[in-house]
């Protein structure tokens, strides 16, 4: 059905339900609608601003002053959500002196609605993560750790979806290799899987079996690898698959000015974005939807 | 229009308010920065400062009295702060590796660039140690053959950096940097023997490009941080007193 024909439907419509004395206002009558994504990646432990003194960063950051930005954004926009791409554990005392607890009760405070794991979230054994899981009022996604021998089994599911203002949204979180980046003893017996493959069956199973609208990646696998180009990375992540809408990066510590458009493995568009470090910044990608069918090949218009 | 046809229509008026056919039509991404300009939120605020006030406290508590300044740059191949973390892992390490094994920590090699501040004179707070040693790293203690022993002395004697040891290594270079006297806790080192090495899991894995402890023997891995080594063992000591020594030095002539 095109649009001409949608109005002119509803048109008739509004006209004969004067008449019938039956509300629309049960279903959105609007035929537009905007979905907000926001998110932050390795945050390390960083909940107070960097101070004026800071060589690189000062004045910079704050978990305080973002979660007013967040509360602003939210406020305009109550169809938004709020990630982590992992890394949220190491970097300042705080976690030295609460192994975490202050990281997850200000998350929590902040209504992050999912994260993944990153590498460093082992900095205290598994069992330090485990211990620190009741203080997240959120939920944790990873889908190529697999946690069945560990104390984590049960705890973390692979993808979770949400309904915002009818939109589905699916997300599912792929971890980095553990092996020789965190010591065994700390990750004990977490298994790692190959994220390429596992991210072909988990949009597969979002997009098709979940019929989600929107697909989105949390992933601390890393954006790129230079000096490494062979390594499982976002870039190659996004190539190999699809059905993918947006990847949100971790690990690299990469600050991306923009998102990176690359195109998926049958040509779409698939966004990759991450935010660098430390609560420097905070992502916003904000999807639009149109009632109707798709009228372009190539899908929907990327500003960035 | 009939009543049924009525019906028709409202019938397709509910199929098409309440299918989701809606489609993505534009995407839009931005980064905002976090700064000054963005209030901040009272009851994160409020909710952070105990916590905040309780690191500081326990932060600012005053361990030990340091009557100089150490720096890892008050001497060419040993220098007091390096002298002082090498000999305090042994110090607190060997007791738990003795208890463990049954075996003696023969010496501890830590590398110079882990250092990352310098102890200033005047009170030594446990700020001092997340200063001098930011990283998470632990002490592993390695069991390596003499020979192995040998391929670490080339290394230090090619590296030109003072690599903190603890005082049970004595390692004397020539002008040339080649080595001219050797020893293990005073005795030359026997290729085919075993020794203890401490060290931390980053050297363990290769950083610096310390090669030589693979392969071996075996690997015990303590589970104790070098900054809570620094900790303890500051805790332990009323006033600071670390001496540059002999135990890595080069002849002039």
């Amino acid at each position: 059905m095109n649009r001409r024909q949608f109005i002119q439907q509803s048109t008739a419509a509004t006209a004969l339900l004067g008449i019938g004395g039956i509300g629309l206002q049960s279903f959105n009558s609007s035929n537009a609608k905007k979905i907000t994504i926001l998110h932050t990646n390795d945050v390390h432990s960083h909940i107070d601003p960097f101070g004026p003194n800071h060589k690189r960063n000062p004045n910079k950051g704050g978990v305080a002053r973002r979660a007013t930005l967040v509360e602003s954004i939210r406020k305009e926009n109550p169809n938004t959500l709020l990630f982590d791409a992992g890394d949220i554990f190491q970097g300042t005392p705080y976690f030295n002196y609460y192994g975490g607890e202050l990281e997850f009760k200000l998350m929590s405070m902040l209504n992050y609605d999912l994260a993944t794991i990153g590498n460093h979230d082992f900095d205290n054994g598994i069992d330090g993560l485990n211990a620190q899981l009741p203080h997240a009022k959120f939920e944790f996604v990873s889908a190529n750790y697999d946690f069945k021998n560990t104390v984590m089994d049960t705890h973390v599911k692979p993808y979770k979806t949400f309904i915002k203002d009818g939109i589905k949204i699916g997300v599912f979180g792929l971890g980095v290799q553990l092996e020789g980046l965190v010591d065994k003893n700390m990750y004990k017996e977490t298994v790692y899987n190959h994220p390429i493959e596992i991210a072909q069956d988990m949009s597969r199973l979002l997009k098709e079996e979940q019929a989600c609208d929107l697909v989105i990646c949390l992933s601390h696998i890393g954006y790129y690898y230079r000096n490494k180009p062979d390594r499982v990375c976002d870039l190659a992540l996004a190539k190999a698959t699809k059905d993918i809408d947006l990847i949100i990066g971790g690990h690299t510590h990469t600050f991306l000015p923009k998102p990176t458009i690359e195109k998926n493995s049958v040509g779409k568009n698939v966004l990759i974005n991450q935010v660098g470090a430390y609560g420097l910044y905070l992502g916003k990608i904000d999807f639009y939807f149109e009632l109707g069918k798709a009228t372009k090949a190539d899908g929907a218009s990327i500003i960035v | 229009m009939t009543i049924k046809h009525i019906f028709k229509l409202l019938f397709l008026v509910f199929i098409f308010s309440c299918n989701n056919d809606f489609h993505l039509s534009k995407i839009e991404g931005n980064r905002i920065e976090i700064d000054e300009t963005i209030t901040t939120d009272s009851d994160v605020e409020n909710f952070i400062a105990p916590f905040r006030e309780n690191v500081n406290k326990n932060l600012d508590s005053i361990i030990s009295y340091a009557p100089e300044t150490y720096s890892k740059s008050d001497g060419e191949f040993n220098t007091t702060i390096g002298n002082l973390i090498a000999d305090a892992v042994f110090e607190e390490s060997n007791p738990i590796f003795s208890k463990r094994t049954g075996n003696t920590i023969d010496f501890v090699l830590l590398n110079h660039g882990g250092i990352r501040s310098i102890i200033s004179q005047g009170n030594i707070s446990i700020r001092t140690a997340f200063e001098v040693m930011p990283f998470e790293n632990s002490v592993v203690v390695v069991a390596l053959k003499g020979e192995q022993i040998y391929m670490m002395i080339d290394y230090l004697a090619r590296a030109k950096r003072a690599h903190p040891v603890s005082e049970h290594l004595q390692l004397t270079l020539t002008k040339n940097f080649e080595i001219s006297f050797v020893a293990v806790n005073g005795k030359p080192i026997d290729k085919a023997a075993t020794y203890y090495v401490a060290t931390n899991d980053y050297l363990y894995n290769g950083g610096d490009s310390m090669n030589f402890f693979h392969p071996n023997d075996s690997l015990y891995i303590l589970d104790y941080k070098i900054r809570n080594v620094l900790i303890d063992n500051f805790k332990k000591k009323d006033t600071l007193n670390p001496k540059r020594d002999n135990r890595f030095i080069k002849l002039e002539d």
